[in-house]
């Protein structure tokens, strides 16, 4: 997360510092489209949150690591991908865990599915995503987003 | 000019009701965390940590747009990411997608902003899927952790199965709105 900010605080302030030299009006008007996206935006954002928030309370990192432990073979892949479609969790703490559920005995396919669902998939942000894109494009994308994470889990699992 | 102004009407209530969502949800919240005291603090950390984290990262993201959205033309839009930009716009989309922009439910408000100026179905699938999973500074984790040969192939074939997916989804989506 650190890394990820400061990359792109770093890009954008370089950014708008060239903009606002070549041109102080264009550059107010990013400034205005930023902030009216920035409205629209917040009120989706802090819904995801509260979302994450209550889910994290209730469904810590670690149950899932004990759970998905365990598992193994296809049905194993289905729920990994199951239960990382419905959880956030960060990708930087998700590869971490990942490593961790296979050194507890899971299979590498199993935490390929689990990564792959986990970050294409969102069940949290589906209030925004349905806001900027429609109902039939949200289910469309995570629907196959989810037949993804299982054909790259079993094409990793056969491969490695 | 009237039609802007009805537009702006309707983007107005919309945004009213977008915040009595978080008047909603701002309520189960707090219902959730007196039903369950005993959750209440990891619910309360975590979502304060996922607050800051926001906090951080969305002023950056909106300049990101506002930036796009003054100095790109519809026209260079197109000509890169549009319908006639091939396999240079999905590798493009990639391109863009693996920056450092966040979570995912950042990238939804770039990716509207792109279809907006004319990007292609396609490429807007491809993007939110190198946005999701292959970021290059979470590439940088997933190297550490599950070594070159899991990180080579899982990148390989997502890409093939993000583009893989972008065609499958353009079509099905296009039959949709031709039936409306």
């Amino acid at each position: 997360m650190a890394i990820d900010f400061i990359i792109l605080n770093l890009l954008v302030l370089v950014a708008l510092g060239i903009s606002f030299f070549k041109s102080k009006e264009k550059t107010s008007k990013v400034v205005k489209i930023a902030f009216n996206s920035l409205v629209n935006t917040v009120p989706y954002i802090m819904i995801t949150i509260v979302i994450i928030g209550i889910m994290q309370g209730f469904i810590p990192n670690n149950l899932i690591a004990e759970y998905l432990g365990e598992k193994s073979g296809i049905s194993g892949v289905l729920l990994a991908s199951l239960i990382g479609a419905i959880l956030y969790i960060p990708a930087f703490v998700s590869f971490p865990l990942v490593a961790s559920l296979i050194e507890k005995g899971a299979s590498v396919m199993i935490g390929a599915a689990f990564i792959t669902s986990l970050t294409m998939i969102g069940f949290t942000s589906m209030p925004l995503e349905i806001k900027e894109f429609g109902i039939k494009f949200t289910v469309l994308r995570n629907i196959s987003s989810f037949i993804a994470a299982i054909v790259i889990a079993v094409i990793i699992g056969v491969l490695l | 000019m009237n039609g802007n102004k009805m537009m702006n009407e309707n983007d107005k209530s919309k945004i009213i009701k977008s915040y009595v969502g978080v008047l909603i949800f701002a309520a189960l919240f707090i219902g959730v965390v007196i039903l369950f005291p005993e959750r209440k603090d990891t619910i309360l950390s975590e979502s304060t940590k996922y607050f800051i984290e926001m906090l951080l990262i969305i002023p950056s993201v909106m300049l990101f747009i506002g930036l796009f959205g003054a100095w790109i033309s519809k026209e260079q839009t197109t000509k890169y990411l549009g319908k006639e930009s091939g396999t240079k716009g999905a590798l493009i989309a990639i391109i863009i997608g693996s920056l450092p922009t966040g979570p995912l439910y950042m990238s939804f408000p770039i990716a509207s902003s792109l279809l907006k100026k004319g990007a292609s179905m396609l490429n807007i699938i491809v993007f939110l899927g190198a946005c999701a999973c292959l970021k290059i500074p979470q590439g940088l984790v997933e190297l550490k952790f599950m070594g070159i040969r899991f990180m080579m192939l899982r990148w390989s074939f997502s890409i093939i199965l993000i583009i893989l997916m972008g065609y499958i989804l353009e079509k099905l989506l296009e039959e949709y709105s031709n039936d409306n």
